[in-house]
């Protein structure tokens, strides 16, 4: 069973919580934000093509078609 | 601002400050140069009704057509998104079963909420057994049950909950595995990294923060605090070096886990209904947000524009989870409802 409960906890505790967490937070090392976006820019690029919920399904391949019915020409 | 030269500093006022004096790159100054989406309409293709209240949570099986749903009601039901028949069903002891998952095995299903537990429940074959007597305990939190998730197999599963933990468990004995302490209020969502990044994944709560876990160590190994409300759903970028959250403060955030920062934000004023789910389309070009004021805005996670907004839904979107094949996504509604959509060449 999960040994705390937040509602147990005081202000107190959980500010030094946020504290610790902060501490171990500031030994990061960090990448450039520009290079991040960069290669996520990369990375959508390299797969969009394939992605049906940018570029539509043709009715053919399309596995949720319209169920049967009959269509009037 | 300036850095405090005199007295005493918290960590939390250095790194407030530190992130203010850096610069805002966001993925759209990146992006400047890409070509914009036109506008376009996905459509419903399938409309899956029968559960008796509000739909809370629903989740895909791996064979891209079974879902899994729960609902207010206490039901669980299983259906054939093709064919829109319902599979299984099965009715929980409790009411508010706010969190539901196929297992990778398409051999199962986890669920729980008001009864603070998450169950297992193995899918029959035979349509006539009783899915119920099959029923496995597996987790116990103090308060309600969140969110669930297998990991890689069927023999794990994690979970988060209204006590402020989430824990990892091993399904066939119920043991605890991992506990993870760290956020200051309810924890409301969870996502698994994709298999290729590692262990780790992340949560989301009332306390406004997303958090990311190892989930070996149990170890918090970054958290983000941007979001003015509470997070209602995370989930992993396409790549896992990244992940997208939505708040009741009615917006979308990226933040990229490398650079250890929200590097986009998707709103707009007109948007003032809280977001319960977020998830990405294949390429991670889309970012489909389900809103508080029965709508889904589809953003372009680049340009940081709205490319859609989609109506269908008679109330509340609660859930919404791209299919494992990127081909469509489903809604779950308090209208009662699922909703298959795609989009049409």
């Amino acid at each position: 069973m999960p040994v705390i409960n937040v509602d147990d906890l005081t202000d107190k505790d959980k500010a030094l919580m946020e504290v610790n967490q902060l501490k171990l937070e500031v030994k990061l090392e960090r990448w450039l934000t520009s290079k991040c976006c960069e290669e996520m820019k990369e990375y959508i690029q390299e797969r969009v093509e394939e992605d049906t919920l940018v570029k539509g399904i043709s009715e053919e391949k399309n596995p949720f078609k319209e169920k049967g019915g009959c269509v009037i020409c | 601002p300036p850095l405090e030269t005199g007295g005493a500093s918290s960590p939390s006022d250095v790194m407030t400050a530190a992130s203010a004096v850096s610069s805002a790159v966001t993925v759209h100054q990146v992006a400047e140069k890409v070509e914009g989406l036109g506008q376009f309409v996905m459509k419903t293709r399938r409309t899956l009704k029968g559960h008796g209240n509000k739909v809370l949570c629903m989740d895909w099986c791996k064979d891209k057509r079974r879902i899994v749903s729960s609902s207010q009601d206490g039901k669980v039901i299983v259906w054939d998104a093709f064919t829109t028949n319902k599979e299984h069903a099965v009715t929980m002891p409790c009411t508010w079963v706010m969190a539901c998952a196929y297992a990778p095995s398409g051999c199962a299903v986890a669920c729980g909420g008001l009864d603070n537990k998450c169950s297992v429940y193995p899918l029959s074959l035979d349509k006539n057994e009783n899915l119920a007597a099959k029923k496995k305990s597996v987790a116990m939190h103090t308060n309600y049950l969140s969110a669930c998730s297998f990991t890689n197999s069927d023999m794990q599963i994690l979970t988060s909950s209204g006590d402020g933990t989430c824990a990892l468990w091993d399904v066939e004995s119920g043991q605890l595995l991992q506990s993870f302490h760290g956020h200051a209020a309810d924890v409301l969502c969870l996502d698994l990294a994709p298999s290729e990044t590692g262990n780790t994944f992340v949560s989301g709560g009332c306390d406004k923060k997303a958090n990311v876990w190892d989930m070996r160590s149990g170890q918090c190994i970054q958290s983000f605090e941007t979001h003015e409300s509470d997070i209602n759903s995370v989930r992993y970028y396409p790549s896992g070096d990244a992940f997208a959250s939505g708040s009741d403060d009615a917006t979308c955030r990226l933040y990229d886990l490398r650079a250890d920062r929200e590097v986009a934000i998707y709103s707009k004023e007109s948007i003032i209904f809280g977001v319960s789910s977020v998830d990405f389309s294949l390429s991670g070009r889309l970012l489909f947000g389900g809103y508080n004021d029965y709508t889904i805005n589809v953003w372009d996670v680049l340009k940081g524009t709205r490319v859609s907004i989609l109506f269908g839904h008679e109330n509340r979107v609660s859930t919404l989870r791209v299919s494992p094949d990127g081909t469509a996504f489903c809604t779950g509604s308090w209208d009662h409802t699922l909703r298959v959509w795609i989009l049409m060449c």
